[in-house]
Order: C-alpha cells, then structure tokens, then sequence
C-alpha cells in the first residue's frame, strides 16, 4: 500500500502530472469571481467563503480523471487489480494520493486567497478548518464518480455530472462553517456534521468505488 | 407454490404484465379523471388562495411519485444486486425516466402555484432546493445507463450508483434544511397529523394520488416490456450477423 502510495505521488508530482493546476485553477477562479460581482471589498467579504469552497470543489473535480483514466489506459490497474491488496485498499490508497497532490494545497493556498477576496479575520481559520475536514471528503467521493467513469472514452462530463449533486452536502456545511467562522458565530454544529459526512464517506464509500471497479475491470 | 420470482422470467413477465396492462390502464383513466375533475370542478375555491389551489391536485401526487420512483428503483437496484434478475435491472432503468417526469411536473406546478401565491417562480426553500437536486440525480442515472454500452456493466454501475446516491439523496435534504428556513408549508395530508386538509378536498386528491401511482405503474411496466424487447431484437440481431 505504501509503495502504491509513494507511485501515485511520484507520478503526479514529476513528468507533468499536473501538480499544479488544481492549485492554479483555483487562483484563476479567485481571480475572475471580482472581475464578475465587481470590486467592492463590502460584497466579496461577504462572498468569500462561498466563492473559496466552490473554488476548491471545482479545482478538485477537474483533477479526478486523473485518478484512475491513466492507470486504466495503460493497463497497471489490471496489474494492480490482481495483486494481493483489496480493492477497497486501492481506491483508498487512490483518494488518499489524490487528497495530497489536490486536496492538501488548496487547503494550505485557500488563506492567501482569503486575502485576496477580504475575507473577515475571523474566517481564516475556520475556512482553514473546514476545507482540511471536507476536502478528503471530495477526494473520496470524486473516487468513487471517477470509478464509476472510467471505462468510458469521453467520461469526464458524465463524471461532473454524477459527482456534483453528491458533493452537496459536504458543500452544504462546509461553506456554512466558512460562513459562520468569517461573521463570528459558533460553528460546532455544521463542523461537526462535515467531520461526520468526511469520516462516514472516508470508512463506506470505498466498498461501492471497489465493487464498481470490479465491474468496470471485468 | 407461486412466488414473485417467477417474474424474473422475462417470458413470464411479459405474458402476466400483457393480461394486467389494459385493466390498469382503464382503472389509471378513471382515477386520474375522477380525481382530477373533480379536484377541478367540484370543490369549492379556497378562501384565501382562491382557485389556484387546484394545482395540487397535479402537484402532490407527482411529487409523491417522484421520490417513490426512486424508492422503486432502489429496490429493483438491490434485486438486482443481490439476485440478478434482468428484469429487476431494466424495470429500474424504465421507471428512471417516469420519475424524472414525476419531479419535472412537482416543480414546475410548484413554480406556476408560487408566482401568485409566494410572489416568485423559485425559492431556495429546502423542499424546492431538494427536489431540485432529486431531478439532478434522476439526470446522472439516467446519463450513466446511455453511456454504457455492455448492458450488464451498465445494469451493475447504475445498481451501484444507485444505492449511493439514496444515501446522498437523503442526506441532502437533510443538509438543505440546515442551510435555509423553508417557505413550504409543511405536511398537510399525513394520515398521523392532527390538522389536516379538509376532507372535501382530501378525498378528490386522495383518487388524484391513486391515479398517479397507477399510472406511474402501469407506465413502468410497458417500458419494462419495451426494454425487454428491445434487448431480444439486439441478441437475435447479432446472432443473425454471426451467421
């Protein structure tokens, strides 16, 4: 599992994994959310967590093609498959490499951002906060639509298509502690039910990308 | 001893469904235009909403029907899981479009009800914004099963997706409600609750409801027949080209 840890990484950090361009989609996003609502700091304050969540799930949905389309193309998911880790293990392994290369420096990148959208001084740890809870989240669940993508040629639209309305929910309570955090309210309650859709996804959805894979590689 | 797996026989399933279809259609046609007539025509305006409140008997069962077609399609997903019946997995994948239908007719009979009455087509209260995402899903499901060619990836996949997405379904909606206070009224036609709607208008959208699901039935089961059929004329086309 290490090893396959240590591959995946490896590939996406040399030979243009494109290691970088989640990170740089999200600041072109921040950059052109002022372009579209205008400049005053008043509204993008008031925007800024929201704009920064969905800036994220979106730099974390177009990198999950990525995920498995090249390991199938050139046949090592075949390999992988029949070697003597699960499945279950793969996917994880999977999403856990992807949440590093993707998730991780959104999340470190997401302050700076911060800045520049004006996000209140209160917001930044809890923005912080939230995306380290809710990203591996993405990162699982984009898994999983990836899986169930992967045979297809020109799956990636389909793939947005599936994983999306998935994503709400973990959209839902980590904008809303972002939100919170900026205006100073308490926000255990929505961080409590991110860290709880996080771990339910982190410990389940892993048998379903597993057996779609089995069906997939059939 | 008859068991309902005698209708994972297609043959089987096609033969009973062929005797049962033009009953069910005739008891759809009475329901639906008892209901709906009735609803229309023969009870009273209400005193503040005036006739507008005549959608409802569209808009309530429609949307009942909307989450129970899902519901069925988890079941017939499950079946297919657990059993492999083919005609489990094509009735899934024939109700999917009826439903999507279902929650197309709730919302846009939502939006034509709340132009007048809340002074907007659209809100983002949680029944709106969750039957709103509910239609997404119907959407993805649907796209999966075209996109596949093999019919029993296709089958496999759209049984998986289908699970997780009930899940996700659910938890939505309780996340939308988290998210934003809600315009929509509450339950009103619960059989527990102790203020209900009057019965004058209860019992004409209690046959509007009965018409709906015997529609959605009957619909599904023509299309079951269809996809079945469809699926025989493709085997006996290839054979044909082997030999």
């Amino acid at each position: 599992m290490i090893a396959l840890f240590k591959r995946d990484l490896a590939l996406s950090i040399r030979a243009g994994g494109g290691f970088g361009l989640g990170l740089a989609f999200f600041l072109i996003v921040v950059t052109l959310v002022p372009f579209g609502v205008g400049p005053q700091s008043e509204l993008l304050a008031r925007i800024a967590p929201g704009i920064l969540w969905l800036g994220a799930l979106l730099a974390c949905l177009l990198s999950l093609d990525r995920i498995l389309a090249l390991d199938w193309e050139d046949g090592s998911l075949d390999l992988l498959a029949t070697a003597p880790l699960p499945m279950e293990g793969i996917v994880s392994v999977k999403a856990l490499a992807h949440w590093v290369t993707t998730g991780l420096p959104l999340v470190l990148a997401a302050p700076v951002f911060g800045v520049l959208l004006n996000l209140p001084e209160g917001g930044f740890l809890w923005l912080t906060l939230s995306l380290a809870l809710g990203t591996p989240a993405l990162s699982v669940i984009g898994t999983f639509g990836a899986a169930l993508t992967v045979g297809l040629k020109r799956g990636g639209l389909l793939m947005s298509l599936l994983v999306l309305p998935l994503y709400v929910p973990t959209l839902i309570f980590g904008a809303e502690v972002a939100r919170r955090g900026a205006l100073g309210m308490a926000v255990e309650t929505p961080l409590m039910m991110l860290a709880g859709i996080s771990l339910a996804v982190i410990a389940l959805l892993p048998f379903a990308s597993a057996a779609v894979l089995r069906v997939n590689l059939r | 001893m008859a068991s309902i797996w005698e209708y994972a026989n297609p043959k089987k399933f096609i033969d009973t469904s062929n005797k049962v279809i033009p009953m069910l259609w005739v008891l759809t046609i009475v329901c639906l235009a008892t209901g709906l007539i009735w609803g229309f025509f023969f009870t009273p305006d209400d005193y503040r909403q005036g006739s507008t409140v005549k959608i409802f008997y569209l808009h309530v069962p429609s949307a009942l029907m909307a989450i129970n077609a899902w519901f069925m399609m988890l079941v017939a997903s499950l079946i297919w899981i657990v059993r492999r019946h083919h005609v489990s997995a094509l009735a899934a994948r024939a109700a999917a479009p009826v439903g999507m239908v279902m929650t197309l007719i709730a919302l846009f009979t939502g939006a034509i009800w709340g132009q007048p009455m809340w002074g907007t087509w659209w809100a983002w209260d949680p029944r709106l914004t969750s039957f709103l995402i509910l239609f997404l899903f119907y959407l993805g499901y649907i796209a999966l099963w075209e996109a596949i060619e093999n019919d029993d990836t296709a089958a496999d996949l759209t049984a998986v997706l289908c699970l997780v997405g009930s899940v996700f379904a659910v938890l939505s909606r309780y996340a939308v409600n988290f998210w934003n206070q809600g315009l929509h009224q509450g339950a009103s036609l619960s059989l527990d609750a102790e203020e209900n709607v009057a019965d004058i208008f209860w019992y004409p959208a209690l046959v509007a409801m009965a018409g709906f699901f015997l529609l959605f039935v009957v619909l599904v089961l023509v299309r079951t027949q269809t996809e079945i059929r469809a699926r025989r004329m493709r085997a006996l086309l290839a054979r044909e080209r082997m030999q």
